[in-house]
């Protein structure tokens, strides 16, 4: 699903270039459900933007699905993070004027799905992260663990090929990220490729595949027995 | 560009940042406002100084005849002048550069009374184009026309200070009054911006002020108006050539040395008039300079206020775009919301500015201020400036919104 080859990044600080990433070879296929460790600086985040196309490597390739990511123009860009990605933030990052219905039908607007199916399917997605009763409130009506998982019903709605997570539990507590976590690993059940991006060791533990990230290359990558995160709750 | 998804997305933002969306409009809405009230007061000042100059015709020409001060083919100096019916008709050669013409017999003193009231008021013997030589409109009735010339009537047109003296509120159209011993008929009532002075005067056809007065074909003067130029100095010119040629043509046929000034007297309003054709194109500069400047203040604030949106939405934008947004679709966004809130408020401003012009307007009566109010026309084009102008101003914040990197916009926490 996603094959990344001798990825490098460096970004300029004043005078000098921070090299960030230094020759990245990775790959996922579909199904996984890994998870990106590291300290800050590791360049995760890096990382992350790269497969999320909302940044560009310098050098090396990138393949999603098999599609060449490579000098994309802002539009084709625009169009592939819509179809092939689905985000998920540690602030969440939901339209606060917009309700909980609407922020998740919002990737089905830039498809140009009309309204009334718009609506049908934010609404099924809800159902599935349990949130049908909240459909007409906003953001800042819900509690942190319901914003997350209006969030991930968001980034599953446009039918993404992989789901992208930055720091997902950053902001819950223990109790709240792990019934998150649990929503994840049900996800991916169904077959959804997921990346969790964190540095929590037990949010780790709880995918199934943990990938070491220190200072811009990646030092570990092993396989892991999947904690369930229903058993912790 | 305008799809239906669009609007409901557009109307679904508005409805949501009410705030927002009312302070933009209010400040658009009051540009406007301003600018249109600042334009009718433009207006309004223009007609009062035009109603407080203008008492007769602004580009009237009399000439008066005199008495010579030079000898001139024998016959001596200090001899009197006397136009007739001929020399008037000779001056009208000129007839197709004419727009306006009369001549005029006048008694300085006659005695007009009805009833038991009476009073001594300016007689004059006038055609029917005096009317506007002398700026003067009909409050009631008619004014002396083509008929009450040829068949000598004895009709009179009164002035409104006249009417007031003789007839106090009553109705004066129809009755007789006695002028001179003779019983006219009133036909009309006048009113002219000379106020008083030039109301307290009747006027009786020519030749029936001829015949009662027995000038047989003696005129006072004649004067005349040409078709309005609305370039001054053209006026100016043609208007003197006209006069010189008239000048020539009445000195030879009364026998006048073409060197003498005082044989016969020409006055042009129209050089006088140069100070007020001054003065109101000042002030139309003026007015137009302000209206200018508030516009352009405007469309400064419009696109401010757009600059703040799009800096307000910086996060909003980067979220949207990681969900799949295209630039162009931002921009789209952007300005198809604020296109719309500036013409729609700026439509607002426009009708309660109209709206107040409207019914203070005709209320307005000062000195120099009279009837206030604005072409709509004008009106219309200003708004339209102002929304192509505040959608051009807005396009950049536009822009820069399209151009925010969703890993920044989404970074600042």
């Amino acid at each position: 699903m996603i094959e990344i080859k001798d990825l490098h990044k460096s970004y300029k600080v004043g005078k000098n270039a921070l090299h960030v990433l230094k020759g990245i070879n990775f790959s996922v296929k579909e199904g996984e459900l890994v998870s990106i460790m590291g300290s800050s600086g590791s360049g995760k985040s890096t990382l992350l933007n790269i497969l999320g196309i909302l940044d560009e490597a310098d050098e090396g390739t990138y393949h999603l699905d098999g599609v060449p990511i490579k000098n994309l123009n802002e539009r084709i860009a625009a169009n592939y993070r819509n179809k092939f990605l689905g985000f998920i933030f540690q602030s969440f990052n939901l339209i606060n004027y917009k309700s909980a219905l609407d922020n998740v039908a919002l990737p089905l607007y830039y498809q140009g799905i009309s309204r009334g199916e718009r609506n049908d399917r934010a609404m099924s997605y809800l159902e599935k992260v349990g949130l049908a009763e909240w459909a007409t409130h906003k953001p800042n009506e819900l509690s942190g663990g319901q914003k997350q998982r209006v969030a991930i019903a968001r980034a599953l709605a446009s039918h993404p090929k992989v789901l992208l997570a930055d720091e997902l539990t950053g902001a819950l507590d223990t109790k709240t990220s792990y019934e998150i976590m649990d929503l994840v690993q049900k996800i991916n059940d169904e077959g959804k490729t997921i990346l969790v991006v964190t540095h929590e060791e037990d949010i780790a533990q709880m995918t199934k595949r943990i990938v070491h990230l220190k200072d811009g290359v990646i030092i570990n990558d092993e396989k892991v027995e999947q904690v369930r995160a229903i058993e912790n709750v | 560009m305008f799809s239906l998804e669009r609007w409901q997305e557009v109307f679904e933002t508005i409805s949501k940042n009410k705030l927002r969306t009312f302070l933009t409009g209010v400040s658009v809405a009051s540009g406007i406002f301003i600018l249109i009230i600042l334009l009718g007061v433009s207006v309004g000042m223009q007609n009062g100084i035009e109603e407080q100059f203008e008492r007769d015709a602004s580009n009237i020409i009399n000439i008066y005849p005199g008495e010579t001060s030079l000898e001139y083919k024998g016959l001596n100096p200090g001899r009197r002048i006397q136009f007739t019916n001929e020399d008037y008709e000779l001056a009208l050669s000129n007839k197709e550069e004419v727009e306006r013409k009369s001549s005029l017999y006048r008694i300085w003193n006659g005695l007009v009374s009805y009833k038991k009231e009476f009073g001594s008021y300016r007689v004059e013997g006038v055609l029917p184009d005096y009317q506007f030589l002398e700026n003067a409109s009909i409050i009631e009735g008619r004014f002396i026309n083509q008929s009450d010339l040829e068949n000598y009537e004895k009709h009179i047109v009164i002035g409104n200070r006249v009417k007031k003296d003789l007839f106090k509120d009553a109705s004066p159209i129809g009755e007789y009054i006695s002028l001179s011993g003779l019983n006219f008929k009133v036909v009309g009532v006048f009113t002219d911006p000379g106020g008083d002075r030039e109301e307290a005067r009747v006027y009786i056809p020519l030749r029936t002020a001829q015949v009662v007065y027995g000038a047989g074909n003696n005129i006072r003067s004649m004067g005349f108006t040409l078709p309005k130029v609305d370039d001054y100095e053209q006026a100016l010119t043609e208007s003197k050539e006209f006069t010189a040629k008239i000048e020539r043509q009445l000195k030879a046929k009364l026998l006048v040395n073409p060197l003498d000034t005082s044989g016969i007297f020409i006055s042009n309003n129209i050089e006088n008039t140069k100070e007020i054709y001054q003065l109101i194109s000042a002030m139309k500069i003026f007015f137009w300079f302000v209206g200018i400047a508030t516009l352009l203040a405007g469309i400064i604030g419009v696109s401010n206020i757009m600059l703040i949106i799009v800096k307000e939405r910086t996060k909003e934008i980067g979220i949207r775009k990681a969900l799949g947004a295209k630039p162009m679709s931002i921009v789209g966004m952007v300005l198809h919301e604020s296109v719309f809130v500036t013409a729609f408020s700026g439509i607002v401003g426009l009708i309660l500015a109209l709206a107040l012009l409207e019914f203070i307007g005709p209320m307005v009566d000062l000195d120099f201020m009279v009837n206030p109010s604005v072409n709509f026309n004008i009106a219309l084009t200003t708004v339209v400036i102002l929304i192509v102008a505040g959608a051009i101003a807005g396009f950049f914040p536009a822009w820069r919104g399209a151009r925010i990197k969703p890993i920044e916009a989404l970074r600042d926490e």
